[in-house]
């Protein structure tokens, strides 16, 4: 039970790539080219932080591995798609990181107590289905990755393509706000910034359209979820079974 | 009489195969112009099974006996023909017919390997929407069925083999399926798991006039459980019909070592006609055909001082090798 209880604490441990931005960003005093306060850049980069937590997603990695095993053969036969297999998995996992990503929030407040601060009830419910959000288009564009399994057997490799935007226009590693002008008005035609920056935005308390962010988060989820289900479909009639 | 529940019809399925030559410039020429070929591993093959049927998919490895089997299941798309499980179109993999059907993979498993089998039962009556009572209903008398009790409570990476497999058969079998397609079943388990795997999946069939399609190396499971065979050679069916007919047919003569009570008389007897394989002193193997054992044995005893007789059947896993090897058995 002991290597499981590490292995919990590293995957909460393994998210904190906001704070070392946080810790760059007020380092070098860039925040002020974007007149944001160490405090706000600070609770940004903290949400973002808890967000990330609650929305990672690693489907690709899981599908890809039970396709070429060939485990995925007992589960086509169950009267329940696969993918809600790793949903279901994904769901306990966050739930189970939550102890240690409070643990983590206690520790930096600590360290920033400047930054501590409640958001109120309305807030923080808007966050948490922001947050839900974000972890559903993210599964989603994952799963129809992963379903690239179907035609080669390395769609991982895929998705390591995904995951550079993913790194650069989410807001993990700066608010899109700080991006130039012309630059955000196509990033917020992506997915990307509605993954970490505007959830993260909503709960600090940051400046942002919280209507617009949410109908934009849904749009994706309504984009993606036929696309999905169309290579799903057309992926299953391509399925060898190998390995079993 | 009973319903047809399988109807396959012309089926044939192909796989697109690459090939790779070995080393650098193998897999440089591979990246560059990858050489694909068209492989048909199942031609046009028919054939029907009625409801209770258990039928024995025999052939060597690579004969096609799995890839029919999930064409069966559903698993995977066929290239060519029909196939009507339960009235369904496998493929499509619609609810009720998922809801009636189980496929057992003797190598894979289907159990979560860091919890006790029980919250997989638990997990799979969810999936087949059975409410937790009658999930524990079944839990319980599929259990008495596969003699398992302890072993549910014990983390399936702690489990013995045949213990683990007991389990894969209980998850598999908790939604009560009427078609069972099992590839395998017994494949690494030792000859007392694999008597009681046997003795359960007849039971089984018994109680519920489940169907059963089976592939198996072992020929104890399916002269024990099939009563016909289907055999595949190189994607095409080569037999099909019961198993007792094909094992006459592959060995019409019995080998019988009489022990006569002289010299003599063993050579008398090897001057009698019959035909002998081999002598040793007053010991003689002769070969009679199946349909005139009885008459044969009689002149024998009659004619002959016989101290002792012995009639060999020959081994049933040498007559069933013939049928691996054999394109077409017209009986």
């Amino acid at each position: 039970m002991l290597e499981y209880r590490v292995e919990i604490a590293l995957w909460a441990i393994s998210g904190i790539i906001p704070f070392f931005m946080l810790n760059i960003w007020t380092s070098n005093n860039l925040n002020e080219s974007i007149n944001i306060s160490d405090v706000m850049l600070s609770r940004y980069f903290l949400c973002a932080f808890f967000v990330r937590q609650f929305s990672v997603v690693w489907v690709v990695f899981s599908f890809e591995e039970d396709s070429l095993m060939g485990k995925v053969s007992p589960y086509l036969i169950q009267p329940l798609n696969p993918f809600f297999r790793y949903f279901a998995q994904h769901l306990a996992e966050q739930i189970t990181r939550f102890p240690f990503a409070l643990i983590i929030a206690f520790f930096f407040f600590i360290f920033n107590p400047e930054s501590l601060w409640i958001p109120n009830l309305g807030i923080l419910l808007l966050s948490i289905v922001s947050t839900f959000l974000s972890f559903l288009i993210q599964f989603l564009i994952q799963s129809i990755v992963a379903c690239l399994c179907f035609w080669t057997e390395k769609a991982s490799s895929i998705e390591r393509l995904l995951f550079i935007p993913t790194l650069f226009l989410s807001g993990l590693l700066a608010p899109v706000v700080s991006f130039p002008a012309y630059v955000k008005s196509w990033i917020y035609l992506t997915p990307f910034p509605y993954l970490i920056d505007f959830p993260a935005n909503l709960l600090s308390g940051n400046d942002t359209n919280i209507s617009g962010g949410l109908s934009m988060q849904i749009l994706w989820i309504f984009l993606l979820f036929p696309l999905f289900k169309k290579i799903w479909s057309e992926g299953t009639k391509k399925y060898t079974a190998m390995g079993s | 009489m009973a319903q047809n529940i399988i109807d396959v019809k012309n089926l044939s399925k192909s796989f697109d195969i690459s090939s790779k030559e070995p080393g650098l410039t193998g897999t440089i020429k591979h990246f560059f112009k990858r050489q694909t070929k068209s492989l048909k591993v199942i031609k046009d093959i028919n054939f029907e099974i009625k409801e209770g049927e258990i039928v024995g998919f025999l052939g060597a490895n690579g004969a096609g006996k799995t890839t029919i089997l999930k064409m069966l299941c559903g698993l995977i798309y066929p290239s060519k023909g029909s196939i009507s499980v339960s009235g369904y179109l496998p493929f499509r993999r619609k609810e009720n017919f998922l809801k009636n059907i189980t496929l057992i993979m003797g190598q894979k498993q289907q159990l979560i390997w860091d919890l006790p089998p029980i919250e997989s039962f638990y997990l799979n009556a969810s999936i087949y929407d059975l409410d937790k009572f009658e999930a524990k209903r079944r839990i319980k008398k599929l259990s008495e069925m596969l003699e398992i009790d302890e072993e549910l409570f014990i983390p399936v990476r702690k489990l013995s083999l045949g213990q683990r497999m007991k389990s894969e058969l209980l998850a598999a079998l908790i939604h009560e399926p009427n078609i069972l397609f099992l590839d395998e079943p017994t494949l690494g388990l030792d000859i007392n798991a694999q008597r009681n795997l046997r003795k359960f999946l007849k039971k089984y069939n018994k109680e519920t006039n489940a169907t059963i399609c089976l592939t198996s190396h072992y020929m104890k499971d399916i002269t024990s459980l099939c009563k016909r065979v289907i055999c595949v050679h190189e994607g095409a069916i080569s037999y099909d019909g019961k198993l007792e007919l094909l094992l006459k047919k592959l060995s019409p003569v019995k080998e019988i070592l009489i022990v006569c009570s002289s010299e003599e008389d063993a050579i008398k007897l090897e001057n009698s006609g019959f035909t002998v394989k081999n002598k040793n002193k007053n010991e003689i193997t002769i070969k009679i055909e199946n349909n005139s054992i009885t008459s044969s044995l009689k002149t024998i005893l009659n004619n002959f001082d016989i101290e002792d007789l012995f009639i060999n059947e020959p081994p049933i896993d040498e007559v069933i090798g013939k049928v691996l090897i054999k394109k077409d058995y017209d009986i």
